[in-house]
């Protein structure tokens, strides 16, 4: 869906500029908070008829509400570790209420769906390149069924797969499964048509097979662009499987934790559920990003 | 068993027939390789459609399952004015207002951060972070912050396509070469004159791009925001209603009416592209 987005992983001397932002950001996020949360607490006043609170009176109470319009940065932080690390601490990690397990079940739907994803890609790529009726009457199409809107069916499909038995994972992953296929089809076919003429013409000269051609050049030539669509497709897996876990009825998982959130008001949960989704993603593209990395070095290439 | 076995020759029929057609060897005649470049796509897109009614007629798949496209097509038919409804409200209110608005913020905060070093190398990487998020997460606080109604879908389509575009745009202005930049200098062009004369056109082809992933996340932030809360309107309202009664039809109907939406959207884009961007390879190489 986003092709060439995901480049985040070198950050040479922008540490600075990129702390002062999010600095920024979280002094904009508390006046916000003060700012949205503030009539509640005046209604409150006046309910009780007592005078209209004083601005230092005002700003402590938008930030300890209970359900904020907006809850202050440091309601989530308290809120993930008391779902987190305070439930290992109590030794249930894995209890239903802890966030660890919702991500996991997030994260194996993710997984599942991103390996069946990319295998799947890289299998059309292949065909596509090696093909060129392939080439011709798939790649449009590929195309066009990425303007479907396809997180609209994620609800049907899980719940059509429930109606005839099959349920937990697999339906969420084939959500991944079907997002993330597009980036590395795209990718892959650029990058196993990145040697070019010349490299070609070399393994033609030593009358290399289609097998030895692709094994030895197009393969290794196609890495840099595999991996860049690999973060691409990792991050867009997460948001399949969040959405996949809405029209479950709120059962597990990082998606039914925001729509549960939602059905109660429980907005400091939508913003902890929000939040860890986030840094779920950031370490997966993160991984990723490693593994390009050690990749490409024993490739003996220097990392783009 | 006839109707699979049916599905099986026609697919093969299909694949012969584009294979003969892809070897044509077209020489000059441009007009007749453009033809060849559309019935080979189409032929696969119609084998698809063929193929599909006879297999699920033929193992009699139940339709809760997956339905014949004939039926989807007669379901189509049947509620217009339904489909039109929750188009007008998801689509013509929500996805566009969004759209314009995110993309149209995106672009300006872009022209902003443009004048500070110091902001462009902050704000880029956290775009880029930002870009990898699954922002579709806010749509519960958002229907929360601004109601059911249709300004709390477009309020998700507008930060679902205000990153894409800020990064994008930044990058964009970027693109102009030093060589041109120095040009402009030589005729003491203005910060302004060297925007629209150089570094704009320079961006469009990023600034294009940005427009199309919008495209489709505008659809997708719209529909799926549509699932925390809605008036009973809406393509988002429809699909998961109408899941819950089993009535799959109906859904896949409300889907084709989206895969229409977010296609000919995109291909309006890719439309302006051409026109505005004809100077770059990427089009002309497309029009030989």
């Amino acid at each position: 869906m986003a092709p060439g987005q995901i480049s985040f992983m070198t950050n040479h001397g922008k540490a600075i500029p990129v702390l002062t932002i999010i600095t920024i950001l979280i002094a904009i996020w508390y006046a916000c908070v003060v700012w949205m949360n503030a009539p509640f607490e005046r209604d409150k006043a006046e309910r009780i008829s007592k005078p209209a609170p004083t601005l230092s009176q005002l700003i402590p109470a938008t930030m300890a509400q209970e359900r904020p319009v907006l809850p202050a940065p440091h309601q989530v932080v308290i809120e993930i570790w008391k779902t987190t690390g305070a439930m290992v601490q109590k030794g249930r990690p894995f209890s239903k209420r802890s966030l660890i397990y919702h991500s996991w079940v997030t994260l194996s739907a993710t997984l599942l769906g991103f390996l069946i994803g990319t295998a799947l890609g890289i299998m059309l790529a292949v065909g596509i390149v090696h093909n060129r009726a392939m080439d011709k009457s798939v790649m449009p199409w590929v195309i066009t069924s990425q303007t479907i809107p396809i997180l609209a069916i994620a609800p049907m499909i899980i719940v059509v797969l429930n109606a005839v038995g099959i349920s937990g994972l697999l339906p969420k992953a084939l959500i991944s499964t079907y997002l993330s296929f597009f980036p590395v089809v795209v990718g892959m076919v650029k990058g196993l048509r990145s040697p070019d003429a010349a490299q070609l013409d070399l393994m033609h000269t030593y009358s290399a097979s289609r097998a030895q051609t692709f094994w030895k050049l197009r393969w290794p030539a196609s890495m840099p662009y595999l991996f860049t669509s690999l973060k691409i497709a990792i991050a867009i897996s997460l948001v399949g499987a969040i959405v996949g876990e809405l029209p479950t009825g709120a059962v597990a998982g990082l998606g039914a934790r925001m729509l549960a959130g939602s059905y109660y008001g429980q907005t400091i949960q939508i913003w902890s559920a929000l939040i860890t989704a986030s840094a779920l993603a950031a370490v997966l593209v993160m991984i990723v990003g490693f593994a390009h990395t050690l990749v490409l070095k024993r490739m003996g290439e220097e990392p783009a | 068993m006839t109707l699979v076995v049916a599905a099986i020759a026609f697919w093969l029929t299909a694949w012969w027939v584009n294979q003969r057609l892809v070897s044509i060897d077209t020489g000059l005649n441009t007009s007749l390789r453009r033809l060849i470049n559309l019935a080979v796509p189409f032929i696969f897109g119609v084998t698809i459609f063929v193929v599909w009614e006879l297999v699920v007629r033929g193992l009699n798949v139940p339709t809760v399952l997956l339905p014949p496209p004939t039926m989807i097509g007669a379901r189509i038919a049947a509620s217009t004015a339904t489909l039109w409804a929750d188009f007008q409200q998801t689509f013509l209110k929500a996805v566009l207002a969004g759209y314009v608005l995110g993309c149209g913020s995106g672009f300006v905060v872009a022209l902003l951060v443009d004048r500070s070093p110091f902001l462009q190398k902050g704000l880029l990487p956290l775009g880029n972070f930002v870009s990898a998020l699954p922002i579709i997460g806010v749509a519960p606080i958002m229907v929360m912050w601004f109601g059911f109604d249709w300004q709390s879908k477009a309020a998700v389509v507008v930060i679902m396509t205000f990153f894409p575009m800020l990064v994008n745009t930044v990058q964009g202005l970027a693109a102009a070469s030093s060589m041109e930049l120095d040009l402009m200098r030589t005729y003491a062009g203005s910060w302004w004159q060297t925007l629209l004369k150089l570094r704009l056109p320079a961006a469009a082809p990023f600034i294009f791009n940005a427009l199309k992933i919008n495209s489709t996340l505008a659809l997708i932030g719209a529909i799926v925001a549509e699932f925390f809360g809605t008036p009973i309107v809406g393509m988002g309202f429809r699909i998961s209603t109408e899941v819950g009664r089993m009535n799959v039809d109906m859904v896949w109907a409300e889907i084709a009416v989206a895969a229409l939406a977010g296609s000919v959207f995109y291909g309006a884009i890719a439309l302006i592209e051409r026109f505005i961007t004809f100077w770059h390879p990427s089009v002309r190489s497309g029009r030989a």
